[in-house]
């Protein structure tokens, strides 16, 4: 019965749109007059518990404009994709789906999205933006924001930042602090935060093409690779980094004004300024002589290749999510930087403006569907690292590059 | 009810015959006195029939031909065992029944069936969506090409694409017939407002005909290999060429540019001769490969069988403490000599009042090495590593699980006491039995009785402890270098759910398996256990 009562409703829906269909195709077409019935479409968008209100708006909106009814169902962050994936084949999905390019891989790989076609709007947008949502050369989805994490500063404690990682945990600890800076680890490892120090290092996790996407060739591994893990184990026998740190932590020592720097994205930031904080956000120190490159974000709409909506639901995506006002509006109740150029123009915010200038150097988180075996190794890896488990960093860092590409080869 | 209370009255003048005529009348008595428990009953089987006709109309509406009869049969063993005078058992039991159906039965069946295919991630539908995803996702746009403001038309059932090409002039196309300049037409900027023989679609019909707008293929020209115009949205349009072909007699893709030639494998692909593969694939039987998977794939078989191990010890040492802790206090609480034992008795049954992972992630709190409660307040400042060190983990699994699991064991225990009888004990006594001797030779065998049936199902439960183990350590601290993502506290269910959903790629077939692998352990020992277990009786 379980499974019978969500297919029950897709049912019903099915039963009453094939009846509403048959009864109007049996009209005779020639006559256009009788033949036009207010355009009523509905379409179901499956948004998550973050972003669905900032979508509540647009769904308003858009019904006005054009008559088609947007159902938003919430979804939990955490089932949000896998449900996505395994509901698609089985017709009882959404017809379009809000979540961060990082997915494309795998609903490509499982054939549960349609490709977009953006043509020359594509040109409006950040290129990284759109190069996120490209997979194989097709574009997938369609972007609405960006976001992407930076060294953000407590001003209260430090006013000046040196231009290296070494020098800033030096400087950091003249603060009279607990902590000279904090990244938040916790003890599944977090290579998300972690990547601007390593990329630092010149250790990208896949090599890109010419045109700035992924091959799914991995690059983390090499001297510089090991070079990193050597980094990593020394901050972690220093106790800059610590496995004990997770997110929340990480946060509360921040707003404790327990440490001058953290490393974090917007969606803390906002917590810092709300508290009253007077913060700068500032791109990565480099620790390893490179650039600092911090993983890009980029949150959009994918269509359901399965949707019997095609037509209204790449109408929404591609025509109207595209839109600057649309862009204004979700800018305004989500507080990240858009996707179209044109609203990006527009933020005044310093905060913001902070992140997205950090992000400027950034590179797309790949979204090939390799990525998915990539994270846990790489955490677990890092964390033994700072933890001090593996004594051997350079071993170990070679050993996760060979379990990496042994579970891609499956 | 009614008819034995009516009974005396008609009985009376035939005394020899009292058995078939209340009968005969009772068949007939609901037409005659209509009580509110039949209405109720009546009410009641109308709702569940309307309830099911629906389900049987929507299933039928999605071809679920599996759910159409099995809601059948279900209404027509719910309508029979109602309304029959002779299904008394029935009532009580058919809902039971039901439900074990759907919930129990179902499941382990639909399990079964997924463990012997390759369902996960890449093979998560069926052939024919494989087929048509790998032609949408291999259509590439022709480079270059103009974005066209495109009219939809139709021609009676026929669908038609036009545009406005830069001279001005309406070309007009359906997908037999390639894209022509047509005289005539009239257009309103670059749409088009009317062509003689099309009718020019509003958003309203194309919003009735959405898929098969999306399907539309216009060649561009007669030669097909400069593409073909389509429209995703209903107003624009670009012109686009595929890059593999699917040949339906031969059920092969054939690359375009390389003629590479893609051919069914046996694991659900579409897959060259040098082994590239077009994606996604489809759902497979794969026999018993997923079963096998744990001992044939070495990178699973090391730590599986590692994991097995610390399964059992977990299981079992979980039961021993949680039970030995649980006894202990409830024969101290037993003692008439203790004071406020009321008390301490309801102060005990907290832990077990508190949902087990809520109890986990707050103990992994309190053990965090840096800011933990333990470390921090209790051991002064220590930095003892009670999450991260192999031992150190096990340990605190086992304390964290003794915390959560010994008020269960003291309840059963403290009730098992109460039952025994106390005349026995006394005469034990008499014999000279001392206190240990009662304790050996009468108590634990007479308690034993009553609680060996619930600390084998202790054990069970243990045994798939997913939520302690998920919520305290995650399974960590993960073996170093290891090739697949495990760590040292891992049991048997935590190992599958790392395996088969957190290592990247979803393998819901190999997770079925493990999963009906540790029905299959727990199901023997529990099996085995509750046979030694009747030899307690017998004493």
């Amino acid at each position: 019965m379980r499974r019978s009562i969500p297919l029950v409703a897709a049912a019903l829906g099915v039963t009453l749109t094939l009846s509403a269909c048959s009864g109007s195709s049996d009209e005779p077409t020639g006559d256009a007059s009788s033949a036009a019935p207010e355009l009523t479409g509905t379409l179901t968008v499956w948004v998550d518990e973050t972003r669905i209100d900032s979508f509540k708006p647009v769904a308003e909106s858009y019904q006005e404009e054009t008559g088609v009814q947007l159902d938003l169902v919430q979804k939990a962050s955490g089932d949000i994709r896998t449900d996505f994936v395994t509901q698609v084949p089985t017709g009882e999905g959404p017809d379009v789906v809000i979540g961060a390019h990082d997915w494309t891989g795998e609903f490509v790989n499982n054939g549960v999205v349609a490709p977009v076609e953006l043509g020359d709007k594509a040109g409006d947008f950040a290129e990284s933006a759109i190069t996120a949502f490209a997979y194989d050369g097709k574009q997938y989805g369609v972007p609405y924001a960006i976001e992407n994490i930076a060294l953000v500063r407590n001003d209260a404690l430090l006013t000046e930042t040196p231009a290296t990682f070494d020098e800033l945990v030096a400087q950091g600890r003249t603060a009279g602090t607990p902590f000279p800076v904090v990244i938040q680890q916790g003890d599944q490892g977090d290579a998300y935060h972690l990547y601007p120090l390593q990329t630092s290092f010149g250790a990208p996790v896949f090599a890109q093409a010419a045109d700035g996407s992924y091959t799914p060739e991995l690059a983390l591994g090499g001297e510089a690779g090991t070079a990193f893990a050597a980094y990593l184990a020394k901050l972690g026998a220093e106790k800059v980094l610590d496995p004990a740190v997770d997110g929340d932590k990480a946060k509360q020592a921040f707003l404790d004004g327990q440490t001058p720097y953290i490393v974090t994205g917007p969606w803390y930031a906002e917590a810092f300024v709300e508290a009253g904080m007077d913060i700068t956000v500032l791109p990565v120190p480099s620790a390893g002589g490179e650039e600092a490159k911090p993983f890009v974000g980029v949150q959009g709409a994918f269509i359901s290749a399965k949707t019997e909506n095609s037509v209204l639901a790449n109408d929404f995506v591609t025509n109207y999510l595209t839109t600057e006002e649309i862009q204004d509006e979700l800018y305004a109740t989500g507080g990240r930087v858009p996707a179209l150029t044109a609203s990006a123009d527009k933020i005044d915010d310093e905060v913001l403006a902070g992140f997205n200038e950090a992000g400027a150097t950034g590179a797309p988180m790949p979204s090939l569907p390799e990525m998915g075996s990539v994270w846990s190794f790489w955490g677990t890896t890092e964390v033994q690292l700072i933890g001090g488990q593996a004594t051997d960093p350079a071993g170990a860092w070679t050993a996760m590059v060979t379990n990496i590409q042994g579970a891609i080869d499956g | 009810m009614s008819t034995q209370q009516t009974e005396p009255a008609t009985a009376g003048p035939e005394p020899r015959t009292p058995a078939p005529e209340p009968r005969r009348r009772s068949v007939t008595s609901h037409a005659r006195d209509i009580k509110p428990g039949f209405v109720v009953k009546l009410v009641l089987v109308a709702l569940v029939d309307a309830l099911g006709l629906y389900g049987i109309l929507a299933a039928a509406a999605v071809q679920s031909w599996g759910i159409v009869v099995f809601l059948v049969l279900a209404l027509v063993a719910v309508n029979w065992v109602y309304f029959s005078r002779r299904m008394l058992p029935g009532k009580y039991l058919v809902p039971g029944l039901l439900f074990l159906l759907v919930y129990q039965l179902f499941v382990m069946a639909y399990t079964g069936y997924v463990s012997f295919t390759n369902y996960g991630d890449g093979h998560n539908s069926t052939k024919a969506d494989a087929i048509s995803a790998i032609q949408v996702q291999t259509e590439r746009r022709v480079e270059g090409s103009p974005t066209y403001p495109v009219t939809v038309l139709s021609r009676g059932e026929e669908l038609g694409l036009g545009i406005v090409d830069e001279d001005g002039d309406v070309r007009v196309g359906t997908p037999e017939q390639p894209l022509e300049t047509v005289d005539g037409a009239q257009a309103d900027g670059d749409r088009i407002t009317d062509v003689e023989g099309f009718e020019v679609l509003g958003l309203a019909q194309i919003a009735q005909r959405q898929g098969e707008i999306t399907e539309l293929r216009v060649p561009v020209s007669d030669d097909a290999s400069e593409g073909s115009l389509r429209t995703q949205d209903g107003s624009t349009g670009y012109v686009y060429t595929p890059s593999v072909a699917y040949d339906e007699a031969a059920d092969t893709f054939t690359d375009l540019e390389t003629g590479t030639v893609y051919t069914p494998s046996r694991y659900g692909t579409f897959t060259a001769e040098d082994g590239s593969r077009l994606t996604p694939g489809w759902r497979v039987g794969v026999g018993f490969e997923n079963y096998t998977a744990m001992f044939s794939d070495s990178r699973l078989s090391g730590p599986f069988f590692t994991i097995l191990a610390w399964t059992f010890a977990f299981a079992i040492l979980s039961v021993v403490t949680t039970f030995g802790l649980g006894l202990f206090l409830a024969i101290v609480f037993n003692d008439p000599r203790v004071r406020g034992r009321r008390f301490y008795r309801s102060l005990l049954i907290l832990p077990y009042a508190f949902p087990g992972f809520l109890a986990a992630l707050v103990w992994r709190g309190m053990l965090n090495p840096r800011f933990g409660f333990i470390n921090e307040v209790l051991l002064g400042g220590a930095d003892v590593p009670w999450l991260t060190d192999p031992w150190l983990a096990k340990l605190s699994i086992l304390l964290v699980n003794l915390w959560l699991g010994f008020p269960y064991m003291f309840l059963v225990c403290t009730g098992a006491l109460q039952a025994i009888p106390s005349d026995v004990i006394e005469s034990a006594r008499m014999d000279g039995a001392g206190a240990f001797r009662v304790f050996r030779s009468m108590t634990l065998p007479l308690l034993m009785i009553s609680v060996a049936p619930l600390l084998i199902s202790s054990f069970a439960f243990n045994f798939n402890n997913f939520t302690l183990i998920y919520m305290l350590t995650g399974g960590g601290p993960n073996f170093e270098s290891s090739p697949v993502l495990v760590g040292h506290t891992d049991i048997l269910i935590s190992m599958v759910y790392a395996v088969a959903f957190e290592s990247g790629v979803k393998q819901y077939g190999l997770a079925s398996a493990v999963s009906i692998l540790i029905f299959v352990i727990v199901g023997a020992i529990s099996y085995a256990a509750f046979r030694r277990t009747k030899t307690l009786e017998e004493l």
